[in-house]
């Protein structure tokens, strides 16, 4: 008999776990670490074209060691930073993150605006290349971010909303999750559309 | 306090102040969408052809989209929109691609898969777009920009295209859509040599060919699937044979297979085209003319 009653409540248990978002809060957790894994892989890959890209340039501008040293510094220090388990809810450690590899773009729109001056590196096939892969994988980072931010909206909100937030409270303890923010500059200067 | 709230307006007001400004993206109206009004209706119905049949041959799907402006919005912005709504490529495959041109801003586009980013690659996109289509645009060629562009995307995703060019080796002729289609004409032979002697027999064909070219055709069929399609396949037989009969026996045979004019495009053109469910992860490349 108390078998049976024991067999009743672990039933019931798991049927009320499931309606009180005990797996849906997992699963957006586990989605917000996927989208992040995104990030970070597109981050990557960024790194991993800047060496070639800076032999390139090189090639054509040595002399300019200023704007290519800033670009390799960044990178290494990029390369060097240790992403933490806990970066997606740890609002300092995101920050971080994001200034560092903040600090790494800009180095390269600056090497982007330089290589103007030079007619016939623009015209280098292996930096034609380079260039497209550079771009294709800015925009892969752009992308990663809007959805990493998109789960993590979504998870924030599902572990603050009711009945969710007491089932977390009592039983997961899942903390939010740090979005990215919007780059420092990007909603100060609104795209102009000349025509 | 005060400042929380602050940040907390700014916010709303960056929000509504971007969502005011995205471009909605446009209906998914079939493989071309022609909304810029730059493809010419020849060129068109060949293009539509080519990615149909690349399509059934391949599952791979491509599709063209054209607007008249991006209005202030940022291309790559409103490509992947576009590409979440659509979802071109299949479920798991993930192989579809997206070429797009804005006409008054003068700006190109193709947006790549995440399946077909090993092969598309950004640096291949991006070659495309330099070598192939924009020389084209800026003849003010579009017709020719956009089926050499698809010729070269379809080379892509194959696997042979190169940058000096297209790649010489042999279309493959002998592909699997052509068995299939080969397969259901057989069946129709068969049933009309049949149906002179019995109209069981025509159905028990039906019964045994509709199953096999089911599963080979469309997808791979469970024991109920079998057996839904066994049943159907023998209705079908005997129909079949009823209209052969009708018809009259000259040789009309192939009449029936025109009935059935959406199988010989291939395998998924049933109704209207839609997108798989393929999904995007910003790859591709961006250009202009």
């Amino acid at each position: 008999m108390k078998k049976i009653i024991t067999l009743i409540a672990a039933v019931a248990a798991v049927f009320s776990l499931t309606s009180c978002g005990y797996n849906t809060m997992q699963a957006n957790e586990e989605e917000v670490l996927a989208k992040w894994g995104d990030v970070e892989a597109a981050y990557q890959r960024r790194m991993d074209l800047i060496p070639n890209l800076v032999e390139v340039v090189k090639g054509y501008a040595a002399h300019e060691k200023d704007t290519l040293t800033a670009v390799t510094d960044a990178r290494s220090k990029a390369g060097s930073f240790q992403v933490s388990k806990d970066v997606m809810d740890n609002p300092a450690a995101l920050q971080k993150f994001q200034s560092i590899q903040g600090e790494l773009s800009s180095a390269l729109s600056k090497l982007m605006v330089l290589v103007e001056k030079y007619p016939d590196l623009k015209a280098n096939q292996n930096f034609m290349d380079l260039q497209h892969q550079l771009e294709g994988t800015e925009n892969r980072i752009n992308v990663a971010r809007v959805r990493y931010n998109e789960a993590v909206q979504k998870f924030n909100t599902s572990i603050r909303t009711f009945p969710n937030s007491i089932t977390n409270s009592m039983l997961l303890h899942l903390k939010l999750k740090e979005p990215f923010k919007a780059q420092e500059g990007a909603a100060t200067a609104p795209k102009v559309n000349i025509r | 306090m005060k400042k929380r709230l602050n940040i907390t307006i700014a916010a709303l007001l960056f929000i509504t102040a971007s969502a005011a400004y995205a471009l909605e993206a446009p209906a998914l109206k079939g493989r071309l969408n022609d909304y810029g009004d730059m493809i010419s209706p020849a060129a068109e119905s060949s293009i539509e052809q080519k990615l149909a049949s690349f399509e059934a041959s391949d599952s791979t799907q491509v599709v063209i989209l054209t607007i008249n402006s991006l209005d202030g919005d940022a291309m790559e912005d409103f490509t992947i929109r576009v590409a979440e709504k659509w979802k071109i490529g299949q479920a798991k495959k993930d192989n579809g691609v997206i070429l797009f041109a804005s006409k008054n801003d003068r700006r190109l586009r193709i947006e790549v898969g995440r399946g077909l980013e090993g092969v598309l690659t950004d640096l291949l996109a991006g070659r495309i777009l330099d070598t192939v289509i924009r020389p084209k645009f800026q003849a003010g060629d579009f017709d020719g920009g956009f089926t050499d562009g698809i010729d070269a995307i379809i080379n892509a995703c194959r696997g042979e295209f190169t940058s000096d060019g297209f790649a010489s080796s042999a279309r493959n002729d002998g592909n699997y859509s052509d068995f299939i289609i080969i397969l259901f004409f057989g069946f129709l032979y068969f049933v009309r040599m049949v149906t002179k002697k019995s109209k069981i027999l025509s159905g028990l064909g039906g019964a045994v060919a509709i199953p096999i070219w089911v599963h080979n055709a469309f997808m791979p069929l469970g024991l109920t699937g079998i057996i839904i399609a066994a049943v159907s396949g023998f209705i079908f037989g005997l129909v079949n044979s009823y209209i052969l009969l009708i018809g009259g026996n000259t040789g009309r045979g192939s009449g029936g297979g025109s009935s059935f004019g959406g199988f010989s495009g291939g395998g998924s053109s049933f109704g209207g085209f839609s997108g798989g469910g393929g999904s995007f992860g910003g790859g591709g490349s961006s250009g202009g003319w």
